[in-house]
């Protein structure tokens, strides 16, 4: 059990290029960090860099409050799951998961390492392939060989490489539901990399995310979730992604604000107006559930939003709901900095399409116009320059994050009456 | 290469024959030498191949009779000569191929560079003055004074064998371990040596041959039988009289140091392809 705590961390390669760029993080004992970001943006190296596996430029690594920057991964005492699980071919999955006590010389007597590895095997469901080689397993039972090597020994901290990245989507889902429930009950600090959002917002108790080495935001899931930083983060989190409608904010009719948007316009709440006022342009942030076809809204609710009428070009049905697209003409002012969004987030070119989440019962298709109610208390406007979110809430981001940590001790509690 | 899935009846036709003429011009020899060794020493003259009278006398020969203590003493001088250059080649070209594998230094591309230079070096522009120096130091006509030239042989194409080898190896298996709390020594002990072992066992035969054929070394660098390998020795046997040659005598040694590279090439032929051409395509 420990603390992890970095101090603007470093990592400059040898042609000068930072990887890891000034990043500071402090990890509490017991808590699940995930690091998250588009590839090359640092994190792995990140992760590395903790179990020492790669040199420190700059700053500091602390763990339990000592510094290890110098010192080589064994005498950090982490243990870490690798992408590729990197377990030993030659040797059987007992052997396998007793390799680390069969390392500490002398440490273990051979009945302790027989009674640990059997007790980690039977919390991961590897008891009958014990004596089974790597290659002869499938990917699930490789993934849970690699985890049952690294809980067996009482380790400072969890490590965790993009670990379901080889696996099929549904194997994912099924042994991310296990790393969660296995870290709440051992109660071990862990750090998880991760280029997934749906894994980083379902795993972690905060989530880093990153890119180019950069820090952009650490918080809760659900603070990343409503009060994003900057675009950034507003893109990355969230399927589907966030969609960003250019706008300018104008004085509607009867002295309230409103947003000039390629889809009509858009009445805002005062704050929000306030914060956007007298820019040139802004890119108002709009999740796809914050649309709802207007006819189904209650009355009592649609005084709280906007309603603007689009044609939709075609639906998704999903079962448990609907996305409508609708194209729209963007604005030329926006499309690089969109450009280099899409870029930064490893996804395809720009397409100026927004999606809209509908109901599933509802008839509209391809083709047919709708009225569609925005949320408008949940927008956020950016600045398309520097990507800032103009409308961001400190405090109740804050205290969504507070909430989440205490989430986490309730659990902790539990965990410990049981 | 044509798959042999899409090969005509003609094409199979022309592959055998080319086989079969490849197969003749190499074995052919062997099979003279094989068919000498057991002809008597009149046949050895006459034109026929295969011997009149069938008779073991050469061997008997070599292992029992007038050549014995020649063919015997070079014979041990040859295994234990080249067994250990062979394990000493193994030993140093695991690590540093290891090194060249793993780790970055500078100076990496001129050792790669430098081991095929030495490689490539005609063996016989060094033997006069490996020679005169050899005299000078005490080392002519010695085991170590055959070990440390047939190493000059061995390494280089040890080393472009194993570090092909380890390159393929994960490089995430050393960290694991080293994670798990190995210090270097023992994750390239624990974690690499035994992935590796098939590579360094091809690579230890390639290396046992070349040191185990070797003639221009062994014949210029002893002078009696304190060191001389099988292949010089054949050359110093002696007939019956001055009037005969020790042409069935010599047959029946070749035929004998032939026998264990024989086995080994049948035991692990697959192996040692692969190894070949590792060391060909990915070094």
């Amino acid at each position: 059990m420990a603390s992890i705590t970095m101090k603007n961390i470093v990592k400059e390669y040898d042609d000068g290029f930072p990887a890891v760029n000034d990043i500071s993080i402090d990890i509490e004992d017991g808590e699940f960090v995930i690091l998250v970001g588009p590839s090359g943006c640092g994190k792995s190296t990140l992760l590395r860099m903790i179990v020492g596996l790669e040199d420190i430029t700059s700053g500091e690594m602390l763990i339990n409050g000592e510094r290890v920057n110098d010192k080589p991964p064994r005498e950090r005492n982490l243990a870490m799951v690798f992408q590729n699980y990197a377990l030993y071919p030659h040797l059987t999955v007992f052997e396998n998961i007793a390799f680390p006590m069969r390392l500490a010389k002398g440490q273990f007597s051979d009945s302790e390492v027989k009674e640990k590895v059997q007790k980690a095997a039977g919390m991961l469901e590897l008891t009958e392939h014990l004596e089974r080689k790597p290659a002869n397993l499938s990917g699930g039972q490789r993934q849970r060989v690699a985890m049952g090597r690294a809980i067996v020994r009482d380790a400072n901290a969890f490590l965790f490489d993009e670990p379901l990245s080889n696996l099929d989507a549904k194997l994912r889902g099924q042994m991310r539901a296990e790393i969660s429930q296995l870290q709440r009950r051992l109660n071990t600090t862990s750090v998880y990399v991760t280029h997934d959002q749906t894994e980083a917002m379902t795993l972690g108790d905060r989530v880093a995310v990153l890119k180019k080495g950069l820090l952009q935001q650490i918080a809760s899931p659900r603070e990343l979730y409503e009060q994003p930083a900057n675009l950034f983060v507003a893109g990355f989190i969230g399927a589907p992604s966030m969609n960003f409608l250019p706008g300018t904010v104008e004085d509607g009719p009867v002295g309230s604000m409103s947003l000039n948007t390629p889809l009509g316009s858009i009445e805002l709440p005062e704050e929000l107006a306030a914060a956007g006022k007298g820019r040139d342009i802004v890119l108002a942030g709009i999740r796809p559930e914050f649309f709802a076809e207007a006819s189904t809204v209650d009355e009592s609710k649609r005084g709280r939003g906007s309603i603007v009428r689009a044609e939709l070009t075609h639906v998704e049905w999903l079962g448990n709901e609907q996305y409508g697209y609708i194209s729209y003409e963007n604005d030329p002012r926006v499309v690089d900095t969109l450009q280099n969004l899409a870029h930064d987030m490893d996804a395809d070119d720009l397409r100026t399409q927004l999606v809209v989440a509908l109901d599933a019962t509802s008839r509209v298709r391809g083709g047919d116009s709708a009225d569609l109610w925005v949320d408008t208390r949940r927008i956020h406007l950016f600045d398309p320059s520097t990507g800032e979110n103009l409308t961001r809430d400190e405090e109740a981001g804050a205290e969504l994050t507070r909430l989440a940590a205490e989430d986490r001790k309730r659990d902790r509690e539990r965990t410990a009456a049981d | 290469m044509a798959g042999s899935k899409g090969l005509t009846g003609r094409q199979k036709l022309g592959w055998a024959v080319v086989s079969v003429v490849v197969l003749v011009y190499a074995l052919f020899p062997v099979a003279a030498i094989f068919a000498n060794s057991f002809k008597t020493q009149a046949d050895l003259g006459n034109p026929s191949f295969w011997p009149r009278n069938w008779t073991l006398t050469h061997y008997e020969m070599i292992f029992v009779g007038g050549a014995q203590e020649l063919f015997l003493t070079s014979l041990r001088n040859s295994i234990g000569i080249t067994l250990i250059a062979t394990f000493v080649a193994v030993v140093l070209a695991t690590l540093c191929a290891y090194a060249i594998a793993r780790l970055n230094f500078p100076g990496k591309r001129i050792i790669l560079g430098a081991a095929l230079a030495v490689s490539i070096f005609p063996v016989i522009s060094v033997v006069t003055p490996l020679f005169n120096l050899w005299r000078t130091i005490g080392l002519y006509d010695t085991w170590p004074g055959l070990i440390i030239p047939y190493l000059s042989l061995t390494l280089p194409i040890s080393i472009w064998t194993l570090s092909a080898f380890f390159r393929q190896i994960p490089w995430e298996l050393e960290q694991a371990a080293q994670v798990d709390g190995a210090t270097q020594w023992q994750a390239f002990r624990k974690a690499i040596v035994p992935l590796a072992a098939p590579g360094v066992f091809t690579t230890a035969i390639l290396a046992f041959f070349i040191a185990w054929n070797d003639f221009v070394y062994g014949i210029s660098l002893t002078s009696t039988e304190a060191a001389r390998p099988v292949p010089a020795a054949l050359a110093f046997f002696q007939g019956a009289s001055q009037f005969e040659e020790p042409t069935g005598a010599i047959s029946a040694a070749a035929i004998v140091v032939t026998i264990p590279v024989v086995v080994l090439v049948l035991l692990f032929q697959r192996r040692i392809v692969s190894g070949l051409t590792q060391g060909a395509v990915k070094g």
